[in-house]
């Protein structure tokens, strides 16, 4: 026994030496990784405030946030449907959905109940997704990519192809705009959802399963993680938030159409939380650079429009930001191995 | 190990028609650090030259030095007149530089025979002529004595016939040097058999065969020449005839390792038994019974393939169970999920643990913590201080050396990796522990810290199945060994039964009657 231990300890200090070395340089990436997306962010933040004169102006600001209050809502969610390992594409309909259903009930009743419904709406849509991919099996990318064919048309359905136009509906319009320290509800609302979530998945043992779940599923499930459950609830979360985004735009905008949201909003979601870092694997990722994912592409599209650039190169600077952001994931981990 | 130790080696005097492989000076760092520091060392035509040496010592390194994965800082490598510069595996080939990795490296989706002429396939225009490469794959077939249909997809084989398509690939190319690193670690005993003829007929052929291999009694009764690492050093190249097991051991760690296994204490008869598995079938299990008591460790023996860890998940509750009762502490096991599972007190140390163990790139605070979230948080929230303290103690327990709670698992040895996994089990602190290949690919430093381990768990009053390839493992440690066959359990052995002969002959006992 004193023999074997003298041997441990030739083994530690052997391992330390090593992994010493090794985890200073994993701590290197690792650290560049989380700091990866506030970098661009804050030197595209001065460029703007520097170049265009109108871009730091408080109202600016308040402009954007608002603006993207229910993207950020729903980028919020849909990362810890990546963290699980799933995906969500279904996101943008659900959206469409959540805003026409809302906008009908709005016409005629009360509006809690609207914005009740539109949120229930999307939390019943993500739970059938999260359904569909663990009872069923079936992936998720095709999961959500069929169903946003499904419920946009059974938005198409609800409003007969029409747009729906609120009046001043006094109560329903301060849903998102009632103002607080000169800051419109919209963007209260989503401050405390994002920061809900980014403790639920950075605090709390749901938010580790999620990552188990997503790092390695079979090791989870092994471990006594119900990853089954946890998928579902991802996927549910994910749903819920696209009705809540839905709640929030018809709110601000008030009108709803089936069309609003779509594709076009799921990709912009995507592209947010990629951006910010959330490995398209799973098992990675966080709420807050999510955030600053999101904030990041609206700068650029701020910006585009303050400097007065033909928003034709917008879409191409996205692009090439998307690529490199799911470049960069890819090579972080191809060097783990 | 059971098979292939027999003691001549017929192929030594064979004639050498390849040229010796030359290995000077060579040495390679990774980040810094030395990973084999000034190798020389001679591989001789028509020889098999062992690599040995605990994890971390070099000889894989070596092994993909020579094989063109990986480029040496310093030294060179000449085989007969050229001086070789290899740059990738794809270079190695055309030098006759063939590996053989643990890992396979077959394409999924295509036959067999095209993976075995993946590369080089004989075609026109780019047409491939598939009728001349089954005929020609058939020929090969014969002269190895590979039983392998051609037209079966490759990713539906099992391991052992998925390196089996790796060797006729290295064979089809005329390898002049074969480089196989734990070829023999995921194969069943006579699938090993197989394997280890297969190697004696590439030398006679005058290949040579490059082994790095944790089975010592492997590398004595295939090896000519043998060569110790450790720390990335050269210990000695000895000639395999003067070696035995303990001096290649002492070669290893530098010292001679006193017993390989600890102590048996006597398992108490009259212990309360813990767990009850009753007339269990589930896929690959077949009216399974057995008895754990209390304190007491059980071996679970058998091929490959014989439903060894099925029977585990089928009693972990992880498997479509069609019949049968597993009684937990007298009270039955119901339910399909390894959550309750682990929450009635049966903790599972799964065979693989990177594919089904742990979050390799997840730090060893969340890894050990995952199954018990719930002793560390209240109602959902992890108090991190609680966790940390929790897992310092239960990684104390189980001896993991990592130089920080919060380093990816994936920066620890393989050894520590698996203790890791038994510290899970720990803070889950179960009745019942089955461990599934407890020890596989782990160096033999760590391999006997985890059967102290085991013991420790046994004698804290804990049943233990232990279920493992390598029949010493599982004689030097279980009270009582079953021995399993097609999904069943076929023998049960205990006292001076338990032999390596009997549980073979329980294992094969088929064959001994066909």
């Amino acid at each position: 026994m004193t023999k074997q231990s003298a041997d441990d300890g030739d083994v530690r200090e052997d391992d330390l030496g090593r992994v010493g070395l090794r985890a200073g340089a994993s701590k290197l990436v690792q650290s560049w990784r989380m700091a990866g997306i506030f970098i661009p962010f804050a030197i595209l933040f001065v460029i703007l405030s520097i170049t265009s004169q109108p871009f730091l102006h408080t109202t600016n600001l308040i402009n954007i946030l608002d603006q993207q209050a229910a993207t950020l809502c729903i980028a919020a969610a849909g990362t810890l449907v990546l963290v699980a390992g799933g995906i969500d594409l279904s996101v943008g309909a659900t959206y469409g959905l959540a805003t026409v259903v809302a906008g009908e009930i709005a016409a005629h009743h009360s509006p809690v109940l609207a914005i009740a419904a539109a949120i229930v709406t999307g939390l019943v849509v993500g739970l059938v997704n999260g359904l569909i991919v663990t009872v069923f099996k079936i992936n998720a990318l095709i999961t959500t990519l069929a169903m946003s064919f499904v419920i946009g048309g059974v938005a198409l359905k609800v409003t007969s192809g029409n747009l729906i136009v609120l009046s001043q509906n006094s109560g329903f319009y301060r849903f998102a705009n009632a103002q607080f320290l000169t800051i419109p509800s919209a963007v209260w609302m989503t401050l405390f959802f994002v920061v809900v979530l980014g403790l639920l998945l950075s605090r709390t043992t749901f938010g580790r399963y999620m990552v188990a779940s997503g790092g390695n599923a079979e090791a989870a499930r092994l471990a006594g993680v119900r990853v089954n459950l946890i998928k579902v609830v991802t996927f549910t979360l994910s749903g819920g938030a696209a009705g809540l985004g839905g709640a929030i735009d018809i709110s601000r905008l008030l009108s709803a159409q089936a069309a609003s949201g779509g594709s076009a909003l799921s990709f912009t979601v995507l592209a947010g939380i990629v951006v910010g870092g959330t490995s398209i694997a799973g098992g990675q990722g966080s709420v807050w650079r999510t955030g600053i994912g999101v904030l990041f592409i609206a700068l650029i599209g701020n910006g585009f429009n303050l400097l007065g650039i033909d928003p034709l190169y917008q879409q191409i600077v996205l692009g090439l930001i998307l690529l490199i952001a799911v470049g960069l994931d890819s090579w972080v981990r191809l060097r783990r191995r | 190990m059971s098979a292939g130790t027999s003691e001549e080696h017929p192929h030594r005097s064979a004639g050498a028609t390849g040229d010796d492989l030359i290995v000077a000076g060579v040495s390679k760092r990774f980040g810094g650090v030395p990973a084999l520091s000034d190798v020389s060392l001679t591989i001789e035509a028509g020889r098999v030259h062992a690599l040995i040496g605990e994890n971390g010592a070099g000889k894989s390194t070596l092994g993909k030095i020579i094989s063109g994965v990986i480029e040496r800082d310093e030294g060179t490598l000449t085989l007969g007149a050229r001086t070789l510069v290899l740059r990738s595996p794809r270079e190695a080939l055309a030098n006759g530089i063939v590996t053989i990795a643990q890992e396979t490296a077959i394409v999924p989706g295509l036959t067999v025979a095209e993976n075995v002429y993946l590369g080089s396939e004989a075609a026109t225009m780019g047409f491939v002529h598939r009728r001349e490469a089954r005929r020609r794959f058939r020929a090969l077939a014969r002269h190895v004595g590979f039983d392998l249909s051609p037209d079966v997809l490759a990713g539906n084989l099992s391991t052992a016939d998925k390196q089996k398509v790796d060797i006729m690939r290295a064979l089809s190319r005329n390898a002049s040097i074969v480089v196989m690193d734990e070829p023999t670690a995921a194969l069943s005993s006579d699938e090993t058999t197989a394997l280890h003829e297969t190697i004696r007929s590439l030398t006679r052929r005058g290949s040579a065969v490059v082994l790095i291999s944790h089975f010592l009694s492997e590398v004595l009764s295939l090896s000519d020449r043998i060569t110790t690492l450790r720390d990335g050093r050269l210990v000695r190249t000895i000639d395999a005839k003067s070696a035995t097991e303990e001096s290649l051991i002492e070669g290893m760690l530098g010292r001679s390792l006193i017993a390989a296994f600890p102590v048996k204490a006597p398992a108490d008869p009259t212990a309360p038994v813990v767990l009850e598995v009753e007339h269990v079938s589930a896929p690959g299990v077949v009216d399974c019974s057995l008895v754990l008591r209390r304190g007491e460790i059980l071996g679970i023996s058998g091929l490959v393939g014989a439903g060894r860890s099925e029977l585990a998940r089928a009693i972990f509750r992880d498997a479509k169970v069609s019949a049968g009762t597993v009684r937990l502490e007298n009270a039955e096991l119901t339910g399909h999920s390894p959550h309750r599972s682990i929450h009635r007190g049966l903790a599972l140390i799964p065979e693989s643990r990177k594919e089904m163990g742990l979050l390799m790139g997840r730090s060893v605070r969340e890894n050990v913590s995952l199954s018990r979230l719930d002793l560390v948080s209240r109602l959902g929230w992890i108090a991190a201080i609680r966790e940390r303290r929790a897992v310092s103690k239960v990684m104390e327990k189980t001896n993991v050396k990592a130089a920080s709670m919060a380093l990816p698992v994936m920066m620890l040895s393989g050894g520590n990796q698996q203790k890791l996994l038994f510290a899970r089990s720990v803070m889950c602190s179960p009745s019942v522990l089955i461990a599934d290949e407890p020890t596989r690919g782990v160096d033999v430093g760590s391999k006997r810290a985890i059967y102290d381990l085991l013991v420790e768990m046994a004698q804290d009053g804990m049943g233990i199945i232990v279920i493992s390839s390598e029949l010493e493992e599982v004689l030097g440690l279980a009270h009582r060994v079953l021995v399993m066959r097609h999904g069943r359990i076929c023998a049960e052995l205990t006292g001076d039964d338990m032999n390596q002969q009997a549980v073979l002959a329980a294992a094969f006992a088929e064959n001994i009657v066909g």
